[in-house]
């Protein structure tokens, strides 16, 4: 393709759209079911199926530890995942700003293809158009997906239920940190990147160990903070966490003091919690931690009977504190 | 592990020590909003023993921007050839109708810095346009907006313009005091103040007005200690300025910030939000820096100014009511939709009652 950058010709239906899809989407994402070239894309799958779609929009487009591509893909298989689900086929729509470089879209679809491929699901179906320059942030993404439900399992969050362990699968707050630190300028040490990672062969690890876990989250939007007061108002169970057992890395806890920031509400996009039997937590943490994504992976807190819906957090001195649904978003303070 | 088994064994300490010493009940105000945040955060109010209770006073920057400077600024931002630097937490401030954040979404040029010197590299970046950094902050930020524009004029960068709210806390100490409805009975004060001020400014909280004060940090360990040596000064009948910050607070502060303030800045009398007029309690750019002022410098024609009569945020500024007690609270006032200022930084007194949970709140008392 000898476009340096995408021009409204390319999601005009034409033959620059043809030569769009022929030279970089099909290479990169090639497989049996896309060289169908139907309307839609058939497949077969054995049981029950979950079913989810998000849409990706941030920036930058680019940053430490992944691209919007990636993030498109692994959100979109942790949700499948999430859902007690072997993730199988995706789709991929993109939304492209006329002017957006040729060169970056090939990145991108590069990487979604090894996100795809270290998933272990097909990219099924897309759709490309274009939109006028200043009408769009480069490229959006939406993804939808398909997973075939693991038999013998049941997650969600109404199972969650008193005396229970609730274990999160490393640390908190990476991707956020990442990304605003680049968003405003900010020098970090390049340790700090997003966790953007698909989960899906880590959680039917588990899920084979400890088939009776009750329910499973990824930690995005509004973090650890969110999903446990989603699940504690869905639940109508009170949980607890331990301060000191929470697994924030030293640069995101500093970014988070110098800008007023709670580590609880920091988006993640590679980490989920899980709330487990206590019986079944030396044998969930022993299948985590030989994993890349759960090596540190550790319990933060239980469920309880004595506070329905809340969500309370022990500090290091002793004191309790609410963690609350993170309202708004998170804006850097003064001093 | 064994870090936080130490950390509540002094926590214990102090706790039962305050519990020994004071007798009847007690009112400590503490003066600076990360104070605030830091205390709801760590769970000390509930561990606290009944009879001493924490108010929140006067001391976090955003919260006490009146809505007059909140609609100058807006102002400024409708005017096409002005960028507004400022702070994050001042986007959402409401003003008399609107707020920055609105302006900004309707088209406004309002970016967010860190640091007044990100906004003079702005004015560098853009000469075309005004650069109009919004100078907000108490002793702790003032230095480097002092700095920041002798700065502008050591490089002639002549499109950097500040619109200074910085203000001096001992002045809205001093007033606070010197209202007879106040009832409170000793005072943390602010450690990063001090570190620029010194304690000799303070000094009149216990000659004036015979209270005990502490300086204190910011950690939990540090606020309990704080607590603790004023609960000794309760006991005992005392009323000095102490310090438990000493590792960072020198007796004397910063003479050198305290030099850069002084050839910037001059005393002039200042709006805080809840308090109203107090006298020598701002800091106006100076004639020598007169360039850099931009209410000298570019003409503003605002609307005119009035404070929402339902808010009740001057009351809990001056620790008379708690967040829970004004009727604006969690109903129409909320982070998302602030109708005060203490709701919007999360140093703000009614934004940590109302994310730490207060009065909902099932665990422990």
């Amino acid at each position: 393709m000898e476009d340096k950058f995408i021009t409204m010709a390319h999601g005009a239906g034409g033959a620059k759209s043809q030569e769009l899809v022929a030279e970089i989407m099909m290479p990169a994402f090639d497989n049996k079911y896309l060289r169908q070239m139907h309307d839609g894309a058939k497949l077969s799958v054995k049981n029950n199926i979950a079913f989810t779609t998000d849409s990706y929009v941030v920036e930058p487009l680019f940053f430490n530890g992944g691209n919007i591509g990636k993030l498109a893909v692994c959100g979109t298989v942790n949700d499948l995942a999430m859902t007690g689900a072997v993730p199988k086929y995706i789709s991929v729509g993109m939304i492209l700003e006329e002017g957006f470089p040729v060169s970056e879209l090939r990145s991108i679809v590069d990487t979604m293809r090894q996100a795809a491929d270290e998933a272990g699901v097909y990219i099924v179906t897309g759709d490309t158009k274009v939109v006028n320059k200043n009408n769009g942030d480069g490229i959006f993404i939406n993804t939808a997906g398909i997973g075939e439900l693991i038999e013998g399992c049941d997650i969600a969050p109404q199972n969650v239920k008193p005396g229970m362990d609730i274990i999160v699968s490393g640390y908190l707050g990476d991707h956020a940190a990442a990304i605003m630190a680049l968003r405003h300028k900010l020098q970090l040490p390049d340790t700090l990147k997003s966790d953007c990672a698909p989960l899906n062969k880590l959680v039917a690890k588990i899920l084979k160990a400890a088939p009776g876990i009750a329910a499973l989250r990824d930690a995005t939007r509004g973090g650890a903070a969110a999903v446990l007061n989603e699940i504690a108002g869905q639940a109508g169970v009170g949980m607890l966490i331990d301060e000191e057992c929470l697994p924030v890395r030293r640069e995101v806890r500093g970014f988070c003091d110098i800008l007023g920031f709670d580590p609880m509400y920091l988006a993640n996009e590679g980490k989920m919690l899980i709330f487990a039997n206590k019986a079944d937590t030396a044998k969930i943490l022993a299948v985590m931690h030989a994993d890349e994504y759960g090596k540190n992976a550790c319990v933060i807190g239980s469920t309880n009977d004595t506070a329905p819906g809340e969500v309370g957090l022990r500090t290091n001195i002793g004191g309790i504190r609410i963690i609350d649904m993170p309202a708004g978003e998170q804006i850097p303070r003064i001093c | 592990m064994v870090k936080a088994e130490i950390s509540r064994k002094a926590a214990d300490f102090f706790l039962k020590n305050i519990d020994m010493l004071i007798e009847k009940p007690v009112r400590f105000m503490e003066v600076c909003g990360t104070h605030t945040v830091s205390i709801f955060r760590s769970g000390i109010r509930q561990m606290l023993p009944e009879k001493v209770e924490l108010v929140s006073g006067p001391g976090c920057p955003v919260c006490v921007t009146p809505n007059d400077y909140m609609d100058t600024a807006i102002a400024y931002a409708k005017n096409e050839n002005v960028i507004i630097a400022t702070f994050g937490d001042m986007l959402k401030v409401p003003g008399t109708s609107t707020s920055l954040y609105a302006v900004k979404a309707a088209g406004a040029d309002v970016r967010i810095v860190y640091s007044p010197l990100d906004a003079l590299q702005l004015a560098v970046g853009e000469p075309a346009k005004k650069v109009i950094f919004l100078a907000v902050g108490f002793e702790t930020t003032a230095p480097l907006t002092a700095a920041t524009i002798q700065a502008a004029q050591n490089q002639a960068i002549e499109n950097f313009f500040v619109l200074s709210a910085h203000k001096w806390t001992n002045e809205a100490l001093n007033a606070l005091l010197s209202d007879p409805e106040i009832k409170v009975d000793g005072f943390l004060l602010p450690g990063h103040v001090c570190v620029i001020t010194g304690e000799e400014p303070f000094h009149f909280v216990a000659e004036k007005y015979k209270k005990p004060a502490v300086v204190a940090g910011f950690e939990a360990l540090d606020i309990l200690q704080a607590v603790y040596m004023l609960a000794k000064q309760v006991h005992a009948g005392q009323a000095k300025v102490e310090n438990a910050y000493k590792r960072v607070v020198k007796t004397q502060g910063n003479p050198a910030a305290q030099e850069m303030m002084a050839a910037v800045f001059q005393k002039t009398a200042a709006n805080w939000r809840g308090l109203g007029k107090i006298e020598n309690s701002g800091m106006a750019v100076n004639e020598n820096y007169a360039r850099y002022d931009a209410l000298r410098s570019i003409p503003v024609q605002k609307e005119l100014s009035k404070e929402n009569p339902a808010c009740r945020c001057g009351e809990v500024l001056k620790g008379n009511i708690r967040p829970v007690q004004c009727p604006l609270f969690k109903k129409i006032c909320t982070p998302e939709h602030p109708a005060g200022a203490c709701m919007v930084s999360v140093e703000g007194t009614c934004h940590a009652w109302y994310k730490y949970g207060q009065g909902r709140y099932h665990y422990g008392r």
